[in-house]
């Protein structure tokens, strides 16, 4: 069916990566000699322009229809090529790449082991190219809408961006409103931009969009389908308030019957709200929410006569009858923008975070400098009687960042900085208490952070070179036991208040996500990225993008910059209303395929389903591949007990060739 | 692992050691003592510099409380780096006569307390104890510890386990009378072949009974066979982890009352390095009228009593309040009655600090075990 194979060998040097250990003309001369060769060639760098032209002209000129290239890893250079020879009007899978660097040059030293390795690799892929047979990739149409999980600053951006691109955008928030962790910081490090005032206008956007589809106290269930189609399934949580009849008007949580009893989730716990409540008054959808656990009438049937909010309620929005509700639309991608945990300073015992009140978090500081927050803005402390103002105030850095002993190796990379801006702020509010930053280095990387950081000393803000070790009481002080490390002095310091600089930690709660989208983790367990470098927002699942937090921990421009990154790659299949499909995929045989089953529960990507079909008029069941699904991988082929089920490129009659090929060379 | 092919950089890790001072913030013997157990493990990177740094005086006011190494937020063990140092001295022989005796003791007669072997099982007299057998199959097999065994003071707590295991009617057995030393102090003062010995020594010894857990009365000993010994085949529990089973089984019944308040002061090789915090609480708690307090440093932050590290043998040159003495104190002002521990060391070094203060008529240091000998029967 296919005409005589003619096969052309292209040896790269790879400047001198593999030039340098393997001997690049001996292995041209040796492969010229292979069966079924007609030409072979060395080049410094294939993939440069002049090197695809030589393969160009070669296939024109010397009638080549196979093409083996002996150069990097496949990972790297393997689309490159197959476009080269498309160009050149072969089929692009008619290619086959001989790895002589990364499984070759790289790993071996001495010049003729590694020459006679790279022999045997180029006869192997000779062996298996010559069997390669056409395939066409496929076009499928994708679904012009998105979904962006999560609300916080990273969400509320990829959506706006998304939206103001022209395409619809659901964007789904767990908790009552959108915001996320920035709309509790107080300023923002180093320009001090009032944190609410530069966010409230984008959620304030967000919710007003016509593209967007905002799905508030509400989560995904379901997802379904692959790039381009997905089918989503969400759930919107009964706040027991009917959404379009309240106004927000709050006379229901200063009436409710257990009004200001409970921690505010948005000011940390510093603060109180009533069972029925908005989480800050700037929330969007300034829409009031019953908490179910606190709500006396919801947690135990009965709140007094009859419900306080229920009678105030001018607009009769109370529904305690309200159920959870479902949704399910279809998109074509979709953004992971759940954002962190912040550390549990409980984790670190011997700081005494559970036993002190004194002894608080960053983000509890952010609330507690807040003129919105619980004290209005006042820097207070009780010490015991009443509350005071803090003459000695200490910050330790790197609290569950950097440290084996929580299991967190990685730094958190905003601890130095919010320290930094903590510590001016108090400066600004109490210009004679003593402040001093307990550090092991100071990490001030972003734009203006160093500039920053030496304005902050300057204000009288003393760094000290030493992680402390342990917080206890003495009388009415917490004493810091530390050492100064660049005077080898221990220290007792004695202050009023310690702001523990917590780190970030990947969500308790992301194993769901990771089910829901198939995600997985990198070694620092928050989500992994398609590659560190060049594929940053791009996940394993195609179609599926990260942003923000999520991915690991980053500040608010590095944030920004990445939801505007992921918006701009999942906007690719939206714009092109098409997804190309692999066309290296499994493929089953459905009259040797015995139905067993085995295939579908070892797919890693659950890209197989058992169909009936009619076979010699027999209903018999058999496995079907979802091409859009399949990576490839090969697991299904490993598993199938009748050789059924096998991918594209990688059949067993084309690969067996390809290792008898090694094993024959001695 | 073999020590001879690991320069001391590589066996301590210490290119690993990022000076964050997080292991001598939390020392607690730098209120007392000149010794910086970070600069040491700066300075011991420089293998010339070593043999200099073996020489200073304060290698030997660590006490081994291991703070330094729950700590480090790199893996680090920086206690073990004195040790190391400590072993150099060991080897050239120039340690302390009390020392070297008390190595000697363990090598000839299985007990650092200078005590001849033939009478480990004198505190038994009086007593019907269950002895093991080899291969015969026990639920409890108890390791009494050296100082349990020869100490006057702290026999009481080996005594009345035993009292209370015949009374509950406990499957246990004690080993017999060739029972060695864990070893936990000899790893400390850093006689490393007599300690690899003993590992050797002790498992194969150890692994002729058959258990289900072997039950140790010093956190000491609990510690060291759960960290250097890989190849124990029962497991090891400490034996307030015991009680406290058998108090929730409902085996011990109460006479009396204990209308005291008690402070439990925790062990660092109990509760600091193996997390042993509220067993011990439980059983105290269950005592009839008591009333349990709480040192303000207790728990993961608890206050070292400085009696391990080898500092049995080696007096201190400072001339500052013992830590002991400065736990006393903080005990006093609660208004504590009774000091509790559960473990051999922190109740003489506790009961000597309290005797240096003169709070003898006020106060008492007890084990946990003197006290549920006195108030429980079967």
């Amino acid at each position: 069916m296919t005409a005589k194979p003619k096969v052309g060998v292209y040896i790269c040097h790879c400047g001198i990566n593999i030039a340098s250990t393997v001997d690049v003309e001996t292995v041209e001369e040796y492969a010229q000699k292979l069966p079924n060769v007609k030409v072979a060639r060395t080049y410094s760098y294939m993939c440069s322009e002049p090197g695809q032209v030589l393969i160009k002209e070669d296939i024109k000129e010397q009638g080549l229809n196979r093409i083996v290239v002996a150069s990097c890893s496949p990972r790297m250079h393997e689309p490159t090529f197959r476009k080269a020879i498309q160009e050149a009007g072969l089929n692009p899978y008619f290619l086959e790449m001989a790895n002589i660097r990364e499984q070759c040059s790289w790993v071996h030293e001495d010049t003729g082991e590694a020459t006679e390795k790279a022999k045997k690799l180029i006869t192997a892929s000779v062996a298996k190219v010559r069997l390669l047979e056409a395939l066409e990739s496929k076009e499928v149409d994708a679904e012009p809408a998105a979904l962006v999980i999560g609300a916080g600053i990273a969400g509320i951006q990829a959506a706006l961006d998304i939206a103001d691109a022209g395409f619809k955008t659901y964007l789904v928030e767990k908790t009552p409103s959108v915001g996320g962790r920035m709309a509790q910081l107080d300023k923002t490090f180093p320009t001090l931009d009032c944190s609410a005032c530069i966010l409230t206008p984008k959620m304030v956007d967000c919710a007003s969009h016509p593209n967007i589809e905002l799905l508030s106290y509400s989560e995904v269930e379901e997802v379904g389908g692959y790039i381009g189609n997905f089918d989503v399934k969400v759930r919107k949580k009964a706040r027991y308030v009917d959404f379009d009849k309240c106004t927000g008007c709050g006379d229901c949580a200063s009436e409710c019957r257990v009004a200001d009893r409970f921690p505010s989730e948005f000011d940390q716990g510093m603060g109180k709200r009533s069972a029925i409540y908005l989480p800050f008054p700037q929330a969007v959808p300034a829409k009031y929410t019953i908490d179910p656990e606190s709500c006396l009438y919801l947690s135990r049937g009965k709140c007094g006569k009859s419900p306080k909010c229920q009678e105030v309620c001018g607009a009769g929005a109370i529904n305690f009858e309200q159920e959870d509700e479902f949704v399910e639309f279809k998109v074509g991608a979709i953004i992971v923008a759940t954002g962190f945990d912040p550390f549990d300073a409980s984790r670190k015992p011997e700081y005494g975070y559970d036993d002190y009140p004194n002894v608080i978090t960053g983000m509890e500081m952010e609330r507690l400098v807040s003129a919105s927050g619980p004290t209005g803005g006042k820097v207070l402390i009780s010490n015991g009687e009443e509350e005071i103002e803090p003459k000695e105030v200490a910050f330790i850095k790197c609290v569950g960042s950097r440290d084996e002993s929580v299991g967190n190796e990685y730094c958190s990379r905003v601890c130095c900085m919010y320290t930094a801006k903590q510590a001016h702020l108090i400066r600004e509010k109490l210009p004679d208490a003593n402040i001093r930053i307990y550090y092991m280095d100071v990490r001030a990387f972003g734009k203006g952070y160093e500039e920053f950081y030496d304005r902050v000393r300057r204000e009288n803000v003393r760094y000290i070179r030493g992680n402390p070790s342990e917080i206890f009481k003495r009388g009415n002080k917490l004493v810091v036991k530390a050492e100064d490390t660049l005077t080898s002095t221990p220290l007792e310091d004695e202050v009023d208040m310690v702001v523990l600089g917590v780190g970030l930690e990947p969500r308790a709660d992301m194993r769901k996500m990771m089910d829901l989208l198939r995600l997985s983790q990198s070694p620092d367990r928050f989500f992994l990225e398609a590659h560190p470098k060049l594929r940053p927002v791009d996940t394993a699942t195609d179609g599926v993008f990260l942003a923000g937090c999520c991915q690991g921990p980053k500040d608010i421009p590095d944030t920004v910059a990445q939801a505007k990154g992921a918006a701009s790659s999942a906007l690719i299949p939206l714009a092109r209303g098409k997804v190309t499909i692999d066309a290296q995929v499994a493929e089953v045989n459905e009259t040797t395929c015995r139905g067993c089953g085995f295939c579908v529960e070892i797919c890693p990507y659950s890209a197989i389903e058992m169909v009936t079909v009619n076979q010699f008029g027999h209903e018999v069941e058999v496995a079907r591949v979802n091409e859009a699904l399949c990576k490839g991988c090969g697991s299904c082929s490993a598993a199938c007990l009748s050789d059924s089920i096998q991918p594209k490129s990688f059949r067993d009659r084309q690969i067996l060739p390809q290792i008898a090929a090694l094993g024959a060379m001695k | 692992m073999s020590t001879e092919s690991q320069t001391f950089t590589e066996k301590y890790d210490l290119l690993g050691c990022i000076q964050c001072g997080r292991c001598t913030g939390g020392c607690p013997v730098t209120v007392r003592a000149d010794l910086n157990v970070r600069q040491f493990v700066n300075d011991a990177y420089d293998e010339d510099k070593l043999g200099q740094l073996a020489r200073l005086a304060e290698i030997w006011d660590c006490t081994a409380c291991h703070t330094c190494a729950v700590r480090c937020p790199k893996g680090l063990k920086p206690l073990e780096v004195l040790i190391g140092l400590r072993s150099m001295i060991v080897e050239s022989g120039k340690v302390e006569p009390t020392v070297r005796d008390a190595l000697q003791s363990v090598l000839l007669e299985g007990n650092p307390w200078e005590k001849p072997r033939a009478t480990r099982q004198d505190w038994m007299e009086g007593l019907d104890v269950k002895i093991a057998e080899p291969g015969v199959h026990v639920e409890n097999l108890f390791f009494v510890c050296c100082t349990n065994a020869y100490d006057p003071r702290v026999q009481v707590t080996a005594k009345n386990l035993v009292k209370l295991l015949n009374k509950a009617g406990v499957d246990y057995a004690f080993l017999p009378e060739d029972e060695s030393c864990c070893g936990s102090e000899v790893f400390t003062l850093g006689e490393e072949g007599l300690f690899e010995m003993t590992v050797e020594d002790n498992t194969e010894y150890l692994n002729e009974f058959k258990a289900d857990r072997m039950v140790t009365l010093s956190p000491h000993c609990f510690t060291t066979y759960n960290t250097h010994f890989p190849d124990l085949k029962n497991p090891v529990i400490h034996y307030t982890q015991l009680m406290d089973e058998l108090i929730q089984e409902g085996k011990l019944a109460w006479k009396g009352e204990l209308a005291k308040k008690i402070v439990y002061h925790d062990p660092c090789y109990l509760g600091k390095q193996s997390g042993i915090f509220d067993e011990p609480r439980r059983v105290l708690k269950s005592i009839p009228g008591v009333e349990l307090l709480e040192f303000e440093r207790s728990r993961e932050r608890s206050l070292c009593c400085e009696g391990g590290g080898g500092k049995m043998w080696v007096e201190s040159e400072s001339k500052k309040e013992r830590l002991a003495e400065t736990r006393i104190k903080d005990a006093k002002e609660l208004g504590a009655d009774i000091v509790a521990a559960a473990c051999p060391f922190c109740v003489l070094t506790l009961e000597d600090a309290m005797k240096t203060l003169g709070y003898e008529e006020e106060m008492r240091v007890a084990e946990i075990m003197e006290l549920l000998g006195e108030f429980t029967e079967a």
